[in-house]
């Protein structure tokens, strides 16, 4: 291990040099120029995003793009980047997105948040995808002051007061409406009387189920008679599945992801005690991917909720989705309208905030944020939009359950 | 020193032994809790352990790679996980296209056969280029570099996969002839279980004949004992390397056709996780002994099937199966406290 001496001289400087340059960056940006908006910019906690002229309005996403999830994520970062083409410019600049990805972990969540933050042209965010990459990420871009909308988070402690984040929106319906919504198609509908669930132990399918559980119980009457959990990334499902089937639930509820929900649904079509046993799931599920991971002879017949697409006027039918199939083909899954929404609603708000000056725009970042969560009867898509102090937005959100009928989905309530 | 040697020996003993005690106080409790519990049906125990057995048959074949090729070369080598992976992913495709045309379930032990033929063929292949590619420029060099070789190449493989075939999970086509169960002494085993753990037992025990009566195991052996000697009696030592890599491959390669049968699905990563599983199975086992090898890996599979169920219920614990693998893990950890080398490893300390 003889190393020439100037080796270690050489690697010094290279230090040295990050190090110089590192230090030198700080000097720009803070410059802010003009007297108009460099004093709403100071007034402002976390300051102001400077475009300047001809420069383009970065907005961030942090879906999950990549991996067996990628479906869920790429769908709404289309419907994204739809709303941006269709917007068009937003005070004299053109919009384009910055795509990270959520990877449907908390893991993920976290280092895309990181890294959109630590881009200061990044104006806002539309993500995550995920519930579990939701929560760390949500933490990341409020303490960064980057005001974060969420087409397809649904778990309620997101928005609940005690966790909420500040600077977090969704225009997803809360689970609050989805779990409530399956319990009275269980319950009610199909008239059942016992269920047992199964979750991943992410956010998401942990408190869907305990929603489901509770509305189940309490408003239709029926037991739960079992509660199980698997890892994400597990193969062998038979442990949870056999517990489960002790009891030989009539409804067996699991609303995980894809692979895993491919693994429950197969394997529990062999499980002893299932035999007559209905299967369900929820948005998480609902894509053809699931269909896939199941197979579709094991997939046939279960039922999955998700957020009703059968949305009033005849924008979403007549202009978008003629659009997102002209660029990407058939959507994979369903919150493209929910990311439309999002993004459209923080264009509107930049338009709103934004300070025109000597050609470049400043966007303050704290009245973004407050602008978003202004946002009151916002005519979207998914239907009118108010967001509310949690963030909120879509407490109007409309549940439909689709079952898998010779391996496609079909609506059927309600 | 000699005289505080026996002192510490002893310090250690004592530790040991009122571990030993709280940790069968600790399952006998939990168990007779679950059993007075009797949320369980005999059925569901039973059920249970049979897909202990199915899972650790394939632990079993995976771990035999691990075990060979430690016995050998005494590196590690981590993208066996690969190895496998790679046989049942490309295998999907001609169980898909066997399936689309009919002939899946027409013939189905024919086709049984030819999948496991081609996985066997793929795994081979790309566990003997790993040796070729990865390992064999680097022997002789410290352990160290093997190793970090090894993961190296388990992400070039997992990421190579992943470009090819793309990211989906994928159900694994279905044969007609597997579904349903069977009784056997009281025992309800579904047919892919049964097919599971026949093929595994099948292969084990070839193997094991294989090493012990043919002229390549004693190879094998000898170039285990000590490579340099086992060169200057005219053993091709770089001729028996490969082999053991190929046969690693191959049961590799019959563990993914199995295995996607079974679990039902394949996707570029389900190497992964059965790779470290099978790695402790083998480390469990006492690495580098066969038998040790299969021992592990029925161990773990059984316990990873069984003992959430058997251990936690009675404990009240909310849902026992999100900790499998740590009850997996910490019967490693408790295994090496009392035995350092495996459950039939020498207990000699090595030197890594």
């Amino acid at each position: 291990m003889r190393k020439p001496k100037w080796f270690s001289l050489v690697a010094l400087l290279f230090v040295l040099s990050l190090v110089a340059a590192a230090c030198a960056d700080d000097d720009d940006g803070d410059g802010g120029n003009g007297e108009g908006a460099a004093a709403t910019c100071d007034a402002d906690e976390f300051g102001c995003v400077e475009v300047a002229d001809g420069d383009a309005i970065q907005l961030g996403t942090l879906l999950v793009i990549t991996g067996e999830n990628a479906s869920l994520g790429l769908d709404s970062q289309y419907g994204s980047q739809i709303a941006v083409d269709m917007y068009g410019e937003v005070a004299g600049h053109s919009v384009e997105l910055v795509n990270e990805d959520d990877g449907c972990a908390p893991e993920g969540g976290t280092s895309g948040a990181r890294n959109l933050v630590s881009n200061e042209q990044v104006v806002a965010v539309i993500g995550t995808s995920c519930s579990s990459a939701g929560e760390p990420a949500a933490q990341i871009t409020s303490d960064a002051g980057v005001v974060m909308v969420s087409p397809s988070n649904t778990a309620p402690s997101l928005t609940d007061p005690a966790t909420h984040q500040p600077f977090y929106l969704r225009t997803a319906h809360n689970d609050k409406i989805q779990g409530a919504a399956m319990a009275q198609f269980v319950g009610e509908e199909l008239g059942l009387t016992t269920a047992a669930t199964i979750h991943d132990g992410s956010p998401y399918a942990e408190q869907l189920q305990a929603v489901f559980a509770d509305t189940f119980t309490g408003e239709y009457g029926g037991e739960i008679t079992g509660t199980e959990a698997i890892t994400v990334g597990d193969t062998d499902m038979s442990g949870a599945l056999t517990s489960v089937a002790a009891a030989s639930p009539e409804f067996l509820y699991f609303p995980v992801f894809v692979a895993e929900g491919g693994l429950l649904a197969a394997q529990g079509r062999e499980t002893a005690g299932l035999e007559d046993t209905l299967f369900g799931g929820a948005d998480g599920m609902l894509t053809q991917d699931w269909v896939d991971a199941a197979g579709a002879a094991n997939a046939e017949g279960t039922y999955l909720s998700g957020p009703d697409l059968a949305f009033g006027g005849d924008f979403y039918e007549a202009e978008f989705l003629p659009a997102y199939e002209d660029a990407y083909g058939e959507p994979s899954s369903v919150f493209h309208a929910h990311a439309f929404d999002a993004a459209t609603m923080v264009l509107d708000a930049i338009a709103e905030v934004g300070i025109e000056e000597d050609g470049s725009l400043f966007i303050p970042r704290t009245a973004l944020k407050d602008a978003l969560f202004a946002t009151t009867d916002y005519e979207g898509i998914t239907g009118i939009l108010t967001c509310d102090e949690n963030g909120d937005c879509n407490p109007g959100a409309t549940i439909s359950v689709s079952e898998v009928v010779d391996g496609a989905f079909e609506r059927i309530w309600p | 020193m000699r005289l505080a040697l026996p002192e510490r020996w002893s310090v250690q003993r004592i530790v040991q032994i009122l571990l030993a005690a709280l940790l069968l106080f600790v399952i006998f409790k939990g168990a007779s809790a679950t059993l007075s519990e009797g949320k369980f049906t005999a059925a569901a125990w039973k059920s249970l352990i049979v897909t202990g057995l199915a899972l650790g048959g394939l632990y079993a074949l995976i771990a035999m790679g691990y075990t060979l090729v430690y016995g050998i070369l005494f590196i590690i080598n981590f993208a066996h996980g690969e190895v496998f992976m790679s046989g049942a992913l490309s295998t999907f495709f001609v169980a898909r296209a066997l399936n689309d045309s009919g002939f899946l379930n027409d013939q189905p032990v024919l086709s049984i056969g030819i999948l496991l033929l081609f996985s066997m063929l793929v795994s081979t292949t790309i566990a003997v280029l790993l040796e070729r590619i990865a390992y064999r420029p680097l022997r002789g060099s410290p352990r160290l570099v093997p190793l970090i070789t090894a993961i190296g190449a388990s992400l070039f493989l997992q990421n190579t996969f992943r470009g090819m075939f793309g990211a989906k999970v994928r159900a694994y086509p279905q044969i007609e002839l597997l579904k349903g169960t069977v009784d056997i002494f009281g025992f309800v085993v579904g047919k892919s279980q049964l097919l599971v753990i026949a093929g595994a037992a099948l292969l084990v025990v070839g193997l094991f004949f294989f090493i012990d009566r043919t002229k390549t195991g004693r190879a094998m052996r000898a170039v285990g004992e000590d490579k340099e000697i086992a060169s200057l009696m005219g053993i091709d030592v770089d001729r028996v390397i490969v082999t053991t890599f190929a046969i690693g491959g191959m049961l590799a390669g019959a563990a993914g056709v199995l295995w996607a049968i079974n679990f039902k699905q394949v996707d570029f990563f389900m190497g992964f996780v059965p790779g470290i599983k099978a790695f402790t199975a083998a480390v469990l086992g006492g690495i580098g002994n066969v038998v040790g090898a299969a021992l592990g890996g029925l161990i773990l599979g059984l316990l990873e099937a069984v003992a959430p169920a058997l251990l936690l219920t009675g404990y009240d614990v909310p849902s026992p199966n999100q900790l499998k693998d740590v009850i997996a893990f910490s019967v490693l950890v408790f295994v090496l406290i009392f035995k350092p080398g495996g459950i039939l490893g020498s207990d000699e300390p090595e030197k890594v």
